[in-house]
């Protein structure tokens, strides 16, 4: 998993029937330390992230096995909301 | 799989429902000569390493398997933790690239 900050929407009208009502969000990838990243990943959000929030992204086909993405063309899902970020 | 070291840990309140319980590590990912390469990730972690710790981690689907028969959403899991690592010093000039994230 990465981390990522939330960092836009994506609004889509014609999709595949089984993308019909997840929410998609621009995400930046952001280091641990809190440094931003190259490039950005469209994902399908399922805890209810908001603009700003630090998340967990998960990639690949593992996404699937998020809440909600069984069977769904998806290869980046947010699967949890950042509370803290502990570097030894 | 591929060899990193335990940097950090993250909490999570609001997560999937299948990442209770988990938990997560900030992982460095080494060289088989145990230098720093490519970005630091996020492993959840099947055998208890500590801060620290020289572990091997596995990517994709199969980081999952681990917590079976729960499936959670998760992409990088610790699956082991290293005692040592030996290479011969001709695999450093010579060994191709091990680790590409």
């Amino acid at each position: 998993m990465i981390l990522a900050r939330v960092v836009g929407t994506v609004v889509a009208t014609r999709k595949d029937p089984r993308l019909e009502g997840k929410k998609l969000l621009i995400v930046k990838p952001v280091s641990p330390d809190g440094k931003d990243e190259a490039g950005y990943i469209v994902s399908v959000d399922t805890v209810s992230a908001g603009f700003r929030e630090r998340v967990l992204v998960v990639a690949g086909s593992s996404a699937r096995l998020a809440e909600g993405c069984k069977d769904t063309p998806v290869d980046s899902a947010i699967v949890g909301i950042v509370d803290e970020v502990h570097l030894d | 799989m591929y060899l990193g070291r335990v940097v950090g840990c993250v909490w999570c309140t609001a997560k999937d429902s299948n990442l209770n319980g988990l938990r997560m590590l900030v992982v460095q990912p080494l060289t088989p000569e145990l230098e720093n390469t490519g970005k630091r990730l996020i492993c959840t972690d099947s055998t208890g390493a500590g801060a620290g710790e020289l572990v091997y981690w596995v990517r994709g689907k199969e980081a999952s398997f681990p917590f079976l028969p729960v499936e959670p959403p998760v992409d990088t899991t610790i699956v082991g933790i290293v005692d040592s690592v030996h290479v011969k010093p001709k695999a450093k000039r010579h060994g191709k690239k091990v680790n590409s994230c």
